[in-house]
């Protein structure tokens, strides 16, 4: 026998509404729902859905925390509605669409931008040494592989874009998840593309415009660090400038 | 209408599609491909995966013995032939993925690492901790990058294939950020839209896993095949149907009943193995459909576990200690501590046994054609059938890579010598497709609604339909989704905006999930005996004699599909006993 009580609870939500195509402004609307304890926020929009409002919107899929759809500010901060659970949340809970995006409807927000960063970076293994596949595997040692396995955890949910206050004031900035994964394939050993890619990353828009307030690194639900990743690459694009500038001044 | 004009293409972009749209950029570099998806790529469900996918690579290894562990495990109704090309393409798929750099776990010496598996008696499921599917997909979709010629239509909803003179030209999708309807005229189409496991109310399934891709070439006139098996993975959180990877039990978790004991031993899986060493293919590594059923029967004797979601059994992982489990199953340590509030370090963690995959499926040959020329369907909305009557975990991963590629290849080759269509037919298809939704939507008169048949499909498909049916439930549940399939035509909308309107996809998503639901239902009640994950309390048996075919179900408007059989093709292995017990070994 399990020893567990199944309590309920009233929760009161407030969920900011948007339809472009009815006339007014974003307004908060009131919810009491009745929930399970040990429900999250994902399943207290579903019972609503389901049982008080079909036309409320918002992207979900897995459940698991892992498709990176659920984004959501949630009290003010960008979560996951899928992992963040009501217990952690005794009072009134205020949800709003992922900050610094524009919004599409209700919480659901444009992600364009996003998209079209991730592919500026040139995410995808550029081999140093081409191989067959008939020569099987490149072999890589869990050393190797834990230099940049952090950096592939990304699940591109973009809390962290909405978290970052650079990316807020100056939206061409490349932000946090786009230079990680960057990053990430600059670290791999099988790769040989990191030149292509600090083209994209050593610009005004990639890792110079952070100021490191480190807050992406706060609300990153898979510890992925964008934070450190944005100052690795910083470092390393300061050493390309010495080499470049200094190295061949000496070589003079 | 907007009409976009392309050469081929592909519905759904998760690992399927993905990999069928590299494969076509590949080979066939002047065809312009249209990559369609109601979730970006990488929402897909392949990124739920945890567990690993298997290839063969070792040397203690063969592709002999991945036959037969694929073979049996499918209780002898997987087509031979096809699992032959699937084993052998199965390490060039796994090794390509890593060309591209999917982060496999590694030896010490830098080689590919490799698992136990369930139902496989040789350790070779390779795996990238327990976030295996998520790495193929994010390296499938970042690679698909690179390729100018495929053009992605994300957030598009497809609703309707479109087929003239009896071939497929296309197909009709909805933007949905505008609610506007686009026609995709293309020479070739790719169905790679994913299972249906959403049609049950208790599963590990993500939201977008509602059939459309199977009910679409259903309507088209393709045959849905062997759509009674249905898995049930033993080991999902009660709550919430999460999935706690097989991988569990791959590295030592071993499964209790409520007097704390080793309950698969009496269930032919026995001898027990020794605590920390599990040994392949026995006891907890026996295959789902057996650990599935064991749980039942454990329920249906009174020894197991009570809790507030109903009955459980433990699944012991303590004994592997911390430095194990967030080296090799960190994931599943989050998801137990988020959802149940256990730590699997600490104390044991209750789990059941909880819908999971479609064995069933589109209807195609080895080369990922369907019966509709033009129509080609891949990864787990198709059926070719390599999984039988049970999937064999950590298999599905590389069916998605290796008959991904294989569907790609296939429209290739067609759509390079594929005449044009009549433009004015194809364009008159598509606003029939059209016209159906604009019912639906403008409809007023309705007094159904989505939420409320939703439940009913899913209670009485958890009914009639689970891990083991009879002839009377199964009957009942069937004659349950005919009416709800009339009943639907009554549903109406609350939402009639344009802009991402949820509530019309949710409805054409519940309409797609019980055209299948249905299929489901009618050829598990007209398949009379026990087989693989069908399994009957009224015929106990498995019936070589009558039923080692595959059912054919065919859309037959509001009645009830019409069942046919296909032979089942066997080239070396005749059926014979699934013997999961420990003890000659
Ligand atoms: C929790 C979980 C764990 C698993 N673990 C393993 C494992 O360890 N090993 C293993 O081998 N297998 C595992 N499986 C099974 C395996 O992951 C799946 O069978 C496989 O990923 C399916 O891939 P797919 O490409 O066919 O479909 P999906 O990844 O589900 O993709 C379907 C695609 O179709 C699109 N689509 C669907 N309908 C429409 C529409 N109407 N319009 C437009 N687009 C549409 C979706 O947007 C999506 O892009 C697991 C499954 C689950 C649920
Ligand atoms: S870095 Fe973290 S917060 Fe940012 S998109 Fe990736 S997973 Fe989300
Ligand atoms: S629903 Fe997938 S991350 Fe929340």
């Amino acid at each position: 026998m399990m020893d567990v009580q199944l309590a309920e609870r009233q929760a009161e939500l407030e969920v900011l509404r948007y339809n472009p195509e009815i006339a007014g402004e974003p307004k908060f609307e009131r919810y009491s729902v009745p929930c399970k304890t040990e429900w999250c926020v994902l399943d207290a929009l579903n019972y609503l859905k389901d049982n008080v409002d079909p036309t409320l919107t918002y992207r979900w899929s897995c459940h698991m925390q892992v498709c990176g759809s659920c984004g959501m500010m949630i009290n003010g901060e960008p979560k996951l509605a899928c992992k963040a659970m009501l217990r952690d949340y005794p009072g009134v809970i205020r949800i709003e669409p992922l900050a610094h995006f524009p919004v599409e409807r209700d919480l659901v927000a444009v992600a364009d931008d996003f998209i079209a960063k991730l592919k500026r970076v040139k995410p995808y293994l550029i081999p140093s040494d081409k191989r067959s596949l008939e020569e099987g595997e490149y072999r890589q040692t869990p050393a190797q592989l834990k230099r940049y396995r952090q950096f592939a955890m990304c699940i591109n949910c973009m809390l962290c874009y909405a978290a970052c206050p650079e990316y807020g004031l100056h939206p061409k900035f490349i932000g946090p998840a786009a230079i990680s994964l960057a990053h990430r394939y600059n670290r791999d050993s099988r790769d040989g593309g990191r030149d292509e890619r600090q083209e994209e990353l050593a610009t005004n828009e990639g890792v110079w415009e952070c100021t490191f307030v480190g807050a992406c690194s706060e609300v990153c639900p898979k510890h992925v660090d964008p934070a450190a990743a944005l100052q690795q690459v910083k470092v390393a694009s300061t050493v390309d400038w010495y080499l470049e500038h200094f190295m061949s001044w000496v070589k003079k | 209408m907007e009409t976009i004009q392309t050469d081929v293409a592909i519905i759904g972009a998760g690992g399927a599609g993905l990999r069928a749209a590299i494969a076509l950029a590949e080979e066939a570099p002047n065809l312009k491909i249209a990559l369609i998806s109601k979730v970006y790529p990488m929402r897909s469900h392949t990124c739920a995966a945890e567990g690993g996918a298997a290839g063969v690579i070792k040397s203690d290894d063969s592709f002999e013995q991945h036959f037969h562990d694929t073979v049996g495990g499918g209780d002898w109704l997987s087509d031979q032939d096809a699992v032959e090309y699937f084993i052998h393409e199965a390490p060039k798929e796994l090794t390509q993925l890593e060309h591209w750099g999917c982060p496999w776990n590694r030896e010490a010496d830098g080689s590919v690492a490799v698992r136990p598996f369930g139902g496989m008696k040789i350790k070779r499921t390779w795996f990238a901790a327990d976030k295996s599917g998520f790495h193929i997909l994010h390296t499938l979709f970042q690679t698909s990058l690179q390729f100018p010629q495929i053009i992605r239509y994300d957030e598009y909803f497809a609703t309707d294939l479109i087929v003239d003179e009896g071939c497929c030209r296309g197909v009709t999708a909805i933007e949905m950020r505008s609610g506007q309807m686009r026609h995709f005229s293309a020479k070739a189409v790719i169905i790679a839209g994913g299972g249906a496991g959403r049609m049950f109310r208790f599963n590990t399934n993500g939201a977008i896993k509602t059939g459309d891709g199977m009910a679409m070439a259903y309507r088209a006139g393709a045959a849905l095949k062997d759509m009674e098996f249905v898995q049930y993975h033993p080991t999902g959180l009660p709550n919430t149907g999460t999935l706690l990877t097989e991988a569990c039990r791959g590295e030592g978790g071993v499964l209790l009943n409520k007097d704390n004991y080793r309950f698969l031993q009496d269930y032919g899986m026995g001898p027990e193995t020794p605590l920390g060493k599990p040994v392949l293919k026995t006891m907890e590594l026996g295959p789902r459909d057996r650990v599935s059923q064991s749980m039942w029967h454990e329920f249906q004797k009174g020894r197991g576990v009570k809790t507030p979601w109903g009955d459980c059994v433990w699944l012991d992982m303590r004994h592997l200690g911390e430095k194990k489990i967030n080296e090799r199953l960190p994931f599943v340590r989050d998801i137990s501590i988020s959802y149940l509030g256990i730590d699997p370090v600490k104390e044991m963690v209750p789990i059941r046994p909880v819908v999971h995959y479609m064995m069933g499926g589109i209807h195609t040959d080895t080369k990922a054609a369907t019966s509709i020329p033009g129509l080609f369907a891949a990864g787990e909305c198709a059926c070719v059938s390599i999984n039988g009557a049970n999937r064999l975990g950590s298999n599905s991963l590389v069916e998605i890579l290796v008959f991904g590629r294989r569907a790609g290849l296939s429209a290739a080759a067609y759509a390079t010598g594929a005449k044009p269509g009549n433009t004015a037919a194809l364009a008159a298809k598509a606003d029939e497709a059209q016209a159906r939704v604009r019912e639906l939507f403008m409809r007023s008169n309705g007094t159904e609604s989505v939420a409320g048949l939703r439940k009913e499909m899913t209670d009485t498909m958890e009914e009639g339909a689970g891990i083991y049916r009879t002839q009377e439930g199964m009957a009942r549940t069937s004659d349950k989704i005919s009416e709800l399939r009339r009943r639907y035509r009554n549903v109406v909308l609350t939402d009639k905006t344009n802009v991402y309107n949820t509530d019309l996809f949710n409805t054409l998503e519940l309409g797609n999930l019980l055209d299948c639901a249905e299929a489901v239902a009618v050829s598990g009640r007209e398949r009379k005996e026990s087989r693989g994950a069908h399994q009957r309390l009224d015929f106990t048996a498995r019936d070589d004699v009558n039923y080692l075919k595959h059912s054919m179900a065919y859309y037959n408007g509001l009645e009830p599909p019409r069942i046919d059989y296909l032979d089942v093709v066997i080239t070396k292995s005749q059926p014979g006993v699934r013997d999961y017990s420990g003890a000659k070994k």
